[in-house]
């Protein structure tokens, strides 16, 4: 059933990365409690001065592992972290409604779970008369990038028929779309708001890779929407994301084989490829299937 | 209208809402915010409920709690027919009360392994497993039995009863909770026959019939 594979990572590109452990006011006693990330038990609790600390279950010191609080979550990092996370800017506009919708944990590989969220192909099928419906089924051509910068991956110019884009929805829209992988594991989406046609809703998945085949999946979102509650913002957000859980569950193999070959694409998979091709040339193994040396050299 | 207190993963509520689909009752459901901001522990949601969980119904003025109990109402009240909930046949009307807590088992053990995986929620999930799959084994043969005297449900009437109703939400949400049903096949084709049923409702990680 389950892929027998090592849970620890040895990728250093995954090693050095900041990673979610999960939201700030989770964190709520001076008592340790546990989170799993990347196949390492981890402690954590608030210390004497209410900030939280995190630290290897398993290190008899306690030796504080850097921490970063950004985005309502704590951040954490098995290596040498970066600096900074990547900028949402959004984050900080004051009209903003800033909410966790929660922590849900998915049998499915970090990568798959971030590929399935850059899919619009299966809206009218798994999100019917909300994020899609038939007979609009079509994926309209869009364009993917590399920000030379930031080294993000974008997608843009993606539109789509949704027949309730938003908890904020009266009617049926065309939804423009922007989709961002600023992080192997990380990735946002910026649609069209019903309320403001310059501005964009910010939705994210911020996976926390348990073992190479199961994530806890952090939903956050920075959204133009005075008027729902937490609750109902909450409610629309699980639920979507209860129709994708047994399609990510059932996705065979479990990890995100990264051969162009492997499985076959069609056009609206074109940031799908992207992505892939982007984790092969940082040198992720974690979650993946990784392009063999020996079919690699077919195609050379 | 009857007001549900609903939370749209529960498994517990989907009972609510699938049987009021069924009996074609109309409802509103109201939202509580169960997770992460486990609105049911709340004072106030306490003052509704002071166990503090859900689902709870008000029908006009009349509050009730408990999904199992909840379904013995709704089908007393609103199904005129008396199958799902058969008062006037004692002999089946204590079958079902006997389904209903086996029912309290699968909720304890499948539903509890799912809320495990998905929510994080402390419980010792190799013996929700085990627990599942041991009342799984044993309806699935009695669900066997069942087809061999020409019937589809798990009571011995030619009809559902709220047993099926309270019984299916932990059986085909399992998978989730990484409790496999590969090995119950009669357990498989009664949750399709449920899934037939005119009136039939979803909810996320459920598929409708005959998609493919």
């Amino acid at each position: 059933m389950t892929a027998n594979v090592a849970t620890t990572c040895t990728d250093p590109v995954i090693l050095d990365q900041w990673h979610p452990l999960l939201p700030l006011d989770e964190i709520t006693t001076d008592q340790p409690n546990t989170a799993v990330l990347l196949g390492e038990q981890l402690s954590y609790r608030l210390d004497a001065n209410g900030d939280p600390v995190v630290w290897l279950t398993a290190d008899a010191d306690a030796t504080p592992l850097p921490i970063l609080v950004e985005y309502l979550y704590v951040w954490t990092c098995l290596g040498s972290p970066p600096d900074r996370l990547f900028a949402i800017p959004e984050f900080s506009e004051p009209d903003r409604r800033n909410v966790h919708a929660g922590t849900i944990g998915v049998h499915v590989s970090a990568p798959r779970a971030v590929e399935n969220f850059l899919d619009m192909g299966h809206f009218p099928f798994v999100h019917t008369d909300v994020l899609g419906a038939e007979p609009h089924t079509e994926v309209v051509e869009y364009d993917v990038h590399i920000d030379p910068d930031t080294n993000d991956v974008w997608a843009t110019e993606c539109v789509f028929y949704q027949p309730r884009a938003a908890t904020t929805s009266t009617e049926g829209q065309m939804s423009d779309y922007l989709y961002r992988v600023p992080h192997p594991f990380c990735v946002i989406l910026y649609k069209t708001t019903p309320l403001d046609k310059d501005r964009m809703d910010v939705i994210a998945l911020f996976c926390r890779p348990t073992a190479q085949d199961r994530i806890e999946a952090h939903m956050f979102l920075s959204l133009l929407d005075p008027d729902n509650t937490d609750a109902a913002i909450r409610k629309f957000q699980q639920t979507i994301f209860g129709q994708d859980k047994p399609i990510l569950e059932n996705q065979h193999p479990k990890l995100l084989p990264l051969d162009s070959r492997a499985e076959t694409p069609i056009r609206a998979d074109k940031v799908a490829i992207a992505y892939r091709r982007w984790l092969s040339d940082l040198g992720v193994t974690y979650g993946v299937i990784p392009v063999s040396p020996t079919s690699a050299s077919v195609t050379s | 209208m009857i007001k549900l207190y609903d939370y749209e993963l529960s498994a517990n509520c989907y009972k609510q809402r699938l049987m009021m689909s069924l009996l074609d009752v109309p409802y509103e459901s109201v939202p509580i915010d169960f997770f992460p901001g486990l609105e049911h522990k709340t004072d106030e949601f306490k003052k509704i409920n002071p166990l503090g969980h859900i689902p709870v119904i008000n029908d006009d003025g009349y509050v009730l709690w408990d999904a199992h109990a909840i379904l013995v109402y709704l089908a007393a009240k609103y199904d005129p027919s008396g199958h799902w909930y058969p008062i006037r046949d004692p002999a089946l009307l204590g079958e079902t009360a006997s389904w209903l807590l086996f029912a309290e088992g699968t909720t304890n053990t499948a539903s509890a392994a799912r809320l495990y995986v998905n929510l994080s929620y402390d419980f010792d999930i190799e013996a929700c497993r085990a627990g599942a799959h041991r009342l799984f084994r044993m309806l699935d043969e009695h669900l066997w039995f069942r087809e061999r005297e020409g019937l589809n449900w798990v009571c011995s009437a030619s009809h559902p009863t709220i047993a099926d109703i309270a019984i299916f939400p932990d059986v085909v949400l399992s998978e989730e909770g990484g409790v496999s049903r590969l090995d119950y096949p009669a357990l498989r084709r009664w949750t399709d026959r449920v899934k037939a049923l005119p009136g039939f409702s979803i909810m996320p990680g459920i598929f409708p019939m005959g998609t493919s």
